[in-house]
């Protein structure tokens, strides 16, 4: 029976090794790291509060998390209007569940590709020569290409939209699937209209879904480096870019102290998301 | 909604959810479309003339810049050490979240947090913590140990899904007939579980093989595939690079449709075995 007991334990080890390894142990060295000095070579380890002086006091800071929380504010509402409404016609406009699979992995598989090779794929349509500046001229809408589309801002919350979307669809589709229908039923007969089902009825009950999907994107943004430096065509800036150059210079203990700044403010927008909506009911 | 008449709602939704389909696959659809390049075309349309030239440099020359090969087989090769990893600790610690154990709760919360600290994070804390304890970081390694902070949270939360909907009475009824524990997990849980198995799996190799910001701290001297593509954008200006993209996304989604396959002939034949 002892065994029995221990299971568990033996079961779940795995996996505590490797985050304490893998998760719990970095973050310490991150946080450790983030106290040491440096100069232009190598770093020593120390206890000085310099890199994050320099760092909250520096107006390029300010400017670049104000420009990473703009990215974040923007993809987060148009993945959200997206990811709802593509969530809302698989569950309720599709009917046979055969078809509701299909669909659904329609929209996955993408995801499952490589995201470099999707931001890749915007150069050829939306560049100078790109397929939709030389539609747009054959038409006549327009007499010279269009210089915002590639390498703005424009293109990098398109890619963001483009690469995170279905963090949004799949956790909304999962709660909007779990409404029992007779609820809907019972409002239609109780005389509401189908936008007061919506608001009343459907809205309410798929909070904890928007809110595990809102979690993803506004995490999944706010670390963001990669799409942030190959779309805007290093125009603009993001924390993670901006951590990203640091380390490239060797400037490790500054790029730490971004990293726990980064830590801390993605940890209160997720705690200030689950304090509007309860998702324990979810897990 | 569920009434037989489709309302107008129905047809703007139809049109919204095409568009959607277009977004998501229009972009990768040019890729593939200009990888069939004439040996003079650009990296922009119009096409000019149609050729595999690309792809007989990318297979069969050397590039001046890169080892795609190379870059290729590690990505494999870490790709298919995520996924055995993935599948195994997520089963491991689904079958022990069945129980309640002292600490479960920290230990999921530790799970879901290692899905939402970003990945800069994860690919810089573990790069500092190598060169603090003098280890020479490399992706068999370090990369290995990042990725699999990025895939283990999601083998759990399938791992949740699927003994939540788990019928205990299988393992009662299996434990009456005089059943070992063990032969109660290997003759009838993971048969039943199996088909959910293959997408944890899925999710550890897909999301292992294209994984870029975890892997650009902790990869040490050698590329994997994603970072090779990466270096690529910057100094190949030829349809190479296209080439490259449709041989890796074809390569993806073999694998995902041979996974989904998988998937439903080991549902079908539980199926016809339950019915006959």
């Amino acid at each position: 029976m002892t065994l029995y007991r221990i299971a568990p334990y033996l079961q779940a080890a795995p996996l505590t090794l490797i985050l304490a390894a893998f998760l719990v142990l970095p973050i310490a060295t991150i946080v450790m790291v983030s106290f040491w000095d440096y100069d232009s070579i190598q770093i020593f380890p120390d206890f000085v509060f310099t890199n994050y002086e320099e760092t909250i006091t520096s107006p390029v800071t300010w400017r670049t998390y104000l420009n990473t929380l703009k990215y974040t504010v923007i993809v987060w509402a148009v993945t959200l209007l997206v990811g709802f409404w593509v969530a809302y016609y698989l569950a309720f406009h599709i009917r046979s569940a055969t078809m509701q699979m299909v669909l659904f992995l329609v929209c996955t598989i993408p995801f499952l590709t490589s995201n470099i090779i999707r931001m890749i794929s915007w150069i050829p349509f939306l560049g100078r020569n790109g397929l939709l500046n030389q539609s747009l001229m054959t038409m006549g809408l327009i007499d010279q290409p269009l210089e915002f589309l590639l390498f703005s801002d424009f293109a990098v919350v398109l890619a963001m939209v483009h690469l995170y979307t279905l963090f949004m669809v799949t956790p909304i589709f999962n709660t909007l699937m779990r409404i029992d229908r007779a609820l809907i039923e019972a409002a239609r007969d109780a005389g509401a209209n189908a936008f007061q089902i919506l608001t009343n009825v459907i809205l309410p009950l798929a909070k904890p879904g928007i809110a595990i999907g809102s979690i993803f994107v506004v995490t999944l943004v706010m670390g963001d480096f990669i799409t942030v430096r190959f779309m805007s065509g290093g125009q603009s800036a993001s924390v993670g870019l901006m951590m990203a150059n640091q380390i490239a210079l060797l400037q490790y203990p500054a790029a730490a102290a971004n990293a726990v700044i980064l830590l801390v403010l993605v940890l209160l927008l997720v705690a200030a998301i689950l304090r509007i909506v309860n998702i324990r009911k979810e897990l | 909604m569920n009434s037989d008449k489709r309302g107008p709602g129905f047809y703007v939704l139809t049109a919204f959810f095409i568009l959607f389909v277009l977004f998501l696959y229009g972009p990768l659809s040019t890729i593939f479309i200009l990888s069939f390049q004439g040996p003079n075309g650009g990296l922009t349309f119009p096409m000019n003339g149609v050729s595999l030239r690309w792809f007989e440099n990318l297979l069969f020359e050397q590039q001046a810049v890169g080892d795609f090969g190379g870059a290729f087989s590690r990505s494999l090769l870490l790709g298919l050490m995520t996924m055995l990893t993935t599948v195994v600790v997520s089963l491991l610690a689904g079958l022990a979240f069945r129980r309640r154990f002292f600490g479960s709760g920290p230990l999921f919360y530790l799970t879901i947090a290692s899905l939402i600290v970003p990945s800069i994070l994860i690919s810089l804390g573990i790069g500092l913590a190598f060169n603090v304890f003098g280890l020479e970081p490399a992706w068999y390694s370090s990369g290995f140990g990042a990725h699999l902070t990025w895939t283990l949270p999601f083998g759990l939360l399938i791992m949740f899904a699927v003994f939540n909907r788990f019928n205990p009475a299988y393992e009662e009824a299996a434990r009456d007939l005089g059943a070992s524990p063990w032969q109660t997990f290997a003759h009838v849980v993971l048969p039943i579980i199996l088909p959910s198995l293959i997408g944890v799996g899925l999710f550890g190799f897909t999301l292992s093989y294209d994984e870029f910001a975890r892997t650009l701290m902790t990869s040490g001297s050698f590329n994997t595939l994603p970072l090779e593509i990466y270096g690529m954008t910057t100094n190949v200006t030829t349809p190479v690079l296209y080439a490259l993209g449709t041989v890796t996304t074809l390569f993806s989604m073999a694998v995902i449709l041979i996974a989904l396959a998988t998937i439903a002939v080991l549902r079908k034949r539980r199926a016809r075995r339950l019915a006959g």
